[in-house]
């Protein structure tokens, strides 16, 4: 299974689908979907170095840059979790360090009105993937 | 309806003192709020609410110290409020009240005020496996500073200490053994009388962590003959910056604070500085006035119930929701002890619980989702951790089911 989160499926894409859902069942129905079309990483790639432990799920990260990309395999154990990491991905994968740098992420989880499942105190480890992958770019890209 | 409930219904007016609780009554998510998610803290009663507002309108001014009239209202009534936490606790002495930021801070304060001072590299302190980290965390500590060693008592399947191995690690080495009252991820009631007997025989004090069990029954020090008890305003329908620290009067007498600063003090000079009396010279700098003023009031407004009565209430509750869960597919509990209180954790199968938690949320319904700060007892069920439905009194029959409804809900998303 091929990741078609920053190609095929885009953040742009995500905010248009999210703003036709009236209610949260459709909406929640929805960013399950999402999760189940990101591709699972391999379980030898679990390892605690890889891992962003929050108090309440788990997220996996792994890196990889190339011809001027960069790219990602990430994980989470919880199905709503891997659909806000696919969300992430429709801005960050498959893209050049300075494009991951400009995008405006805020901006993006006011839009799909999913702020809240960035608070600090959610713990699910999205708001560490984020800052991680923003380090990654920053250190890969112009300076 | 189970009999528990029934019963309870007609001696008590729930429906009423649920309306004592202002912040019962508001939609969350669309949904009218169901708030299961006690163990983490309790709402407060408006005449908490109240008592906050009248200290900081009327009487706001420093204990202790003023020469003035609000001071010395501010002073009684924090006073007062001691006096109204040693009844609650049925302890001998008001001197054996200590206030704490919670209970976190009162194991703390056992921990290195009376422990590190004392134990050595021979000696050993016993925790169970069931703790919350705030009972691990601060003997771990005391042990990294005077080379104790920390021991475990195991924990069964169905989440009940193992008594026997208790006994077994039992000798004169043991100088400190600290359990909780109730667990606060798997609701078992941990048989603390007999533990604190046994380790009495071997010379070992013992410190009791009651933060999950002061809301659910009335404590009493003196027949648990508990060297330290520790609880949390803010479980108990209080505010939050308050707890307490109960101990036995000889002991704090011949503790060392381990926090200086203004209160706690007696004659500062820099050739010597003598501390004050019990309870002050542990509770340095100004203390949460408000926050104790607060808690008495939470307690005056237990006192008016039997807290037996509300004991079987909750008691039904715990029992409904557990024949709930039993009857429906793919739930796991997780805690079965014979003997619990306040809290149903528990697994559905093929789901994670932070995706349970989630759309439970969206339904106005909270409850607690992960390994709810007790990590090794997590591990040993092999679980990343679990969903918890906390009750407290002002829970009712229909709390439970919606919770259940929501639940079957969830499952057509996830499982």
């Amino acid at each position: 299974m091929t990741n078609p989160f920053g190609t095929t499926i885009t953040s742009s894409d995500i905010v248009e689908d999210l703003s036709f859902f009236d209610s949260w069942e459709d909406r929640y129905r929805y960013i399950i979907d999402l999760g189940k079309q990101l591709p699972a990483i391999d379980e030898s790639l679990k390892t605690d170095d890889r891992l962003i432990q929050g108090c309440q799920s788990q997220v996996w990260l792994e890196p990889y840059y190339h011809n001027g990309v960069l790219s990602f395999d990430v994980d989470s154990d919880a199905h709503i979790v891997r659909g806000l990491l696919a969300m992430v991905m429709s801005a960050y994968n498959n893209k050049p360090p300075a494009e991951i740098q400009a995008f405006d992420i805020d901006s993006f989880f006011n839009d799909i009105d999913l702020v809240k499942h960035l608070s600090p105190t959610r713990g699910n480890g999205l708001r560490a993937m984020v800052q991680k992958i923003k380090t990654i770019a920053q250190s890969n890209g112009p300076s | 309806m189970n009999d528990a409930l029934a019963k309870n219904i007609n001696a008590i007016d729930f429906a009423s003192i649920r309306k004592d609780f202002p912040i019962l009554d508001q939609d969350v998510n669309g949904y009218p709020l169901v708030y299961l998610d006690n163990a983490a803290t309790t709402q407060k009663p408006q005449s908490v609410i109240q008592s906050l507002k009248n200290y900081y309108s009327r009487n706001n001014s420093n204990v202790h110290r003023g020469a003035h009239t609000l001071s010395d209202r501010a002073t009684a009534d924090f006073e007062n409020a001691r006096v109204e936490v040693q009844h609650f606790v049925n302890a001998s002495k008001r001197e054996e009240i200590i206030w704490t930021r919670g209970t976190t801070e009162s194991i703390n304060l056992v921990a290195q005020s009376y422990a590190r001072p004392r134990l050595t590299n021979k000696d050993i302190i016993i925790v169970s496996a069931m703790e919350h980290h705030s009972n691990i965390v601060p003997w771990q500590m005391v042990c990294e500073q005077t080379g104790a060693t920390l021991k475990v008592i195991p924990v069964n399947d169905q989440g009940e200490l193992d008594l026997s191995a208790f006994q077994d690690m039992l000798s004169e080495q043991v100088k400190m053994v600290s359990v909780g009252h109730v667990s606060n991820a798997l609701g078992s009631i941990n048989p603390v009388k007999e533990i604190i007997e046994a380790a009495h025989a071997v010379g070992a004090k013992v410190m009791i962590d009651g933060a999950q069990a002061a809301p659910h029954f009335a404590i009493d020090v003196v027949d648990l003959d508990c060297d330290f008890y520790a609880f949390s305003g803010h479980k108990l329908f209080g505010p939050t910056g308050i707890g307490v620290l109960y101990g036995k009067e000889s002991l704090l007498e011949s503790m060392q604070p381990y926090q200086g600063g203004g209160e706690m003090i007696e004659v500062v000079s820099f050739d010597k500085t003598t501390f004050n009396q019990l309870p002050y010279k542990f509770e340095a700098g100004t203390p949460n006035i408000a926050g104790a003023i607060g808690l008495g009031a939470a307690i005056q407004y237990l006192n008016q119930f039997d807290r037996l009565e509300l004991q079987r209430y909750e008691d039904g509750l715990l029992e409904l929701a557990t024949e709930q869960a039993l009857a429906t597919d793919d739930i796991k509990l997780v805690g079965t002890a014979k003997n619990k209180t306040g809290v149903l954790s528990f697994l559905i199968e093929g789901t994670h619980p932070h995706d349970v938690g989630t759309l439970l949320d969206q339904q106005g319904i909270a409850v607690r989702t992960g390994h709810h700060c007790a990590m090794p007892i997590m591990k040993q069920f092999n679980i990343p951790g679990t969903i918890r439905a906390s009750f407290s009194f002002y829970n009712n029959q229909q709390d439970v089911e919606r919770l259940f409804a929501a639940i079957n809900k969830v499952k057509t998303f996830l499982v």
